[in-house]
């Protein structure tokens, strides 16, 4: 029997559904049309059609890092596909698995500086895990079931495909997912046994231990952060996680000492400080994490879980690195130590954990009330009791803002904490609530946003707007870049160069209205409760404008090329005493 | 480890066998430069025709902690299948290839056939005021001979870079 032959833009199509795909974010252009063509004559794929395409790559990263499926994008060759590199970046730095398809001139122009023309694999070679381009018709069903075990396999992390238009028009024979197999790519999952013996040896020795988790256990998926919280409860000992892995263990539980790094709990740092065993479970010892790697946890053995192996030794020498899966190196971690005799000594496990709860008693988070106007911190714990018990996915952008949310805002369960770590980009925050949203329409998706970032993705508004998604964005709006601001006034002698907006920020309310959404603020504290209550039950998209303190800065702080130990816990801290010269050079 | 040893630049020969698809010496490259480590030398050539394989060979220095980064960064492109580090794995062979255009007449002319004896390098092309001698050996041999022939009129010199392969019955 001949084979049976598709268009390209049909091959496309039916990869994508084979690969489970439900949603495309996406933008057309001239390049792709065939492939809108495609799009247009079936109703398995939906198709969400955004205003610029770096919001489609962040919607498909909320998509895809609250679902734990491969998020999907679509964008036309040249600007369409430039437009989409920062979205790119950020799925790389924080792990999202994504495939992006761009279109691409047809074959005999590339090169020419054609019409919309961009050197796409060239440009995103470095901001995406692998890039193809498919220059025949008949290797591009394999190369897109590839770039979807690519995309998903060991560390996960975003391919992009770029596809010639004559590719789209052209016919080939369509092979099935379970036809590829990838002859070179495969990461290793299963722990070598010994080095997870010697890991729970290790453990089962320590005086002062801590778990430092990232979100390479949320990407690992639901099951390692079970096997986290049963082996962290198991063993008694502390557990910190960062920026990324907040909600791999549950906030509410005792034994959780809140995120660590440059805006960190008093405990989290010093336990990490003071810890002689670490247990870093998918975590990379990213700089905001360690901050002076000399003296980073001074005097500790340290046991490294990630299926990265070039995350191992990067940035701090481990002296038990394990390379596998989070889930399997954990799952044998347990059975290991279920069947041990040997335990910690369980009186300087008492001892470090008196210790610690010291360290709590700082309450470092604690901030001044105020009846005059809104705290941003107050804001938060507003909303957080507001939404307490509801089905809720909480998103950000980049900021003051973000790491408030990250201290006040507790997460039970992972994947729902969506926030741009690693590349720290603002305007991530209102697309991804968006795909976050199409992926739970039933649920409450707020994104906590400032009025600087939420501009810069604003126009995604719109999208929420065309598709019913009933988002909450939630601004803590103080009229600066408050982050900048914050290290202007810490670092730089007060002098604001540039991070104020001379209060020429639009009228939020006024322009949620403009979209089609609703609009509330709140300026004073009587007002705050209202607002959120108006935000959650008002159906549809939602802007609440929060007006808060426009000089409140965000603490603790270790301040670049400082030592956990050498935090700035409030504004009476003086950081003149605290921040060395070549400290200010680090970013 | 002490703290000379951890700082302590080291010179590794990497061998990388890689599918030989468009692009991928462009990820290599793109890794060493955006990653800010030393490419000393590279040489790159199809080695498995019916396989579709082609092997880097990558001559870089840095800290111990750097080299295990960089082997580590090259694994996991997707499209590598093996990184082999010649220098940390045993006894290896180090070869590279100069092409050396020397001009003059004369004396010197004649002391450039004598030192190209003595190094048992080739002569590949002659005219009567010109000689390029082919010489193969380690980058020591051929910097020697390209700093005696520099007195003797080199005008234009090319080297391939190292290959290099593991001593013994052992393969890649």
């Amino acid at each position: 029997m001949a084979e049976e032959l598709m268009s390209g833009a049909e091959i496309i199509l039916k990869a994508l559904k084979d690969q489970g795909v439900e949603v495309v974010f996406g933008y057309p252009g001239g390049a792709v049309l065939p492939i809108y063509d495609a799009i247009f004559q079936q109703n398995d794929i939906r198709h969400i059609l955004v205003r610029h395409e770096q919001g489609a790559v962040h919607a498909a990263e909320g998509y895809a890092r609250s679902t734990g499926k491969v998020g999907c994008v679509l964008v036309t060759s040249g600007p369409g596909a430039t437009n989409a590199v920062t979205g790119l970046t950020d799925a790389l730095l924080d792990s999202v698995p994504l495939v992006c398809l761009s279109g691409q001139v047809p074959t005999h122009l590339i090169g020419n500086d054609a019409f919309q023309e961009a050197d796409t694999t060239g440009i995103t070679r470095s901001c995406t895990k692998h890039n193809y381009l498919v220059k025949d018709v008949k290797d591009l069903a394999r190369t897109l079931h590839e770039a979807f075990y690519v995309a998903r396999s060991g560390r996960p992390g975003p391919v992009l495909l770029d596809i010639p238009k004559d590719v789209q028009f052209n016919s080939g024979p369509y092979v099935a997912p379970q036809q590829v197999t990838h002859k070179s790519y495969k990461p290793q999952v299963e722990p070598d046994p010994a080095r997870v013996e010697e890991a729970v040896e290790l453990l089962a020795g320590a005086r002062r231990p801590i778990f430092y988790v990232g979100g390479g256990v949320v990407n690992s998926g639901v099951e390692a952060t079970k096997l986290l919280t049963q082996l962290v409860r198991m063993t008694g000992f502390p557990c910190t996680t960062t920026l990324m892995g907040l909600g791999a263990f549950p906030a509410s539980d005792k034994q959780f000492l809140g995120m660590l790094g440059m805006h960190g709990t008093y405990e989290a740092n010093l336990a990490m400080h003071g810890c002689d065993v670490m247990v870093a479970v998918g975590a990379r010892f990213d700089d905001r994490v360690t901050g002076r790697i000399a003296d980073f946890a001074p005097g500790s053995k340290k046991i490294h879980i990630d299926i990265d192996p070039s995350s191992i030794n990067k940035n701090v020498r481990v002296d038990i690195p394990v390379v596998g899966d989070a889930a399997r190196v954990l799952e044998e971690m347990l059975r290991l130590w279920k069947g041990r005799a040997k335990r910690p000594d369980s009186a300087a496990l008492k001892d470090w954990w008196a210790q610690i709860n010291t360290w709590r008693k700082r309450d470092c988070l604690r901030y001044t009330k105020s009846e005059r106007i809104i705290k941003p911190q107050y804001a938060l714990e507003r909303l957080r009791d507001a939404i307490r018990g509801m089905d809720h996915y909480i998103t950000t952008e980049v900021g003051q803002h973000q790491m408030w949310a990250a201290q006040f805002l507790p997460f039970d369960e992972p994947c729902r904490w969506l926030t741009s770590g690693g590349l720290g980009t603002m305007g991530y925050g209102l697309p991804a609530s968006i795909g976050v949203q199409i992926a739970h329409p039933q649920s409450l998706v707020v994104g906590i946003s400032g009025d600087s970032s939420v501009m810069m993705n604003i126009q995604e508004l719109a999208t929420a707007v065309q598709y019913g998604a009933p988002i909450k964005v939630f601004i803590l709006n103080n009229g600066y870049m408050g982050m900048v601001r914050q290290w202007q006034e810490l670092l730089h002698g007060s002098r604001y160069s540039q991070s104020h907006f001379d209060g020429m920020q639009p009228d939020f309310v006024k322009l949620a209205e403009a979209f089609g959404a609703a609009g509330f603020r709140a300026t004073k504290v009587s007002e705050l409760d209202e607002v959120i209550r108006k935000m959650i039950e008002t159906p549809g998209p939602v802007i609440a404008d929060i007006v808060v303190d426009p000089t409140e800065n965000c603490f603790p702080m270790i301040p670049g090329g400082k030592a956990h130990n050498d935090m700035l816990l409030g504004p009476a801290d003086k950081p003149e005493s605290a921040t060395p010269e070549d400290g200010m050079v680090l970013v | 480890m002490p703290n000379d040893l951890i700082n302590k630049i080291e010179k590794h020969t990497i061998a990388v066998l890689v599918d030989n698809e468009p692009g991928v010496l462009a990820r290599v490259i793109g890794l060493f430069s955006g990653r800010g480590y030393n490419i000393e030398s590279l040489t790159v050539s199809e080695i498995d025709k019916a396989n579709n394989l082609s092997r880097i060979t990558v001559v870089t220095s840095g800290t111990p902690m750097i080299i295990e980064q960089i082997k580590a960064q090259l694994g996991r492109l997707v499209p590598v299948h093996r990184v082999h580090d010649l220098t940390d794995e045993g006894p290896s062979v180090e070869r590279e290839l100069a092409l050396v255009k020397v001009v003059g007449t004369g004396e010197k002319r004649i002391e450039s056939m004598r030192i190209a004896e003595i190094f048992k390098a080739r002569v590949v092309d002659a005219t009567l005021t010109s000689f390029i001698f082919e010489l193969t050996g380690t980058a020591v041999e051929l910097s020697d001979f390209i700093g005696l022939m520099s007195q003797l009129g080199l005008v234009e010199v090319s080297c391939t870079g190292v290959v290099a392969m593991s001593r013994g019955a052992g393969g890649f």
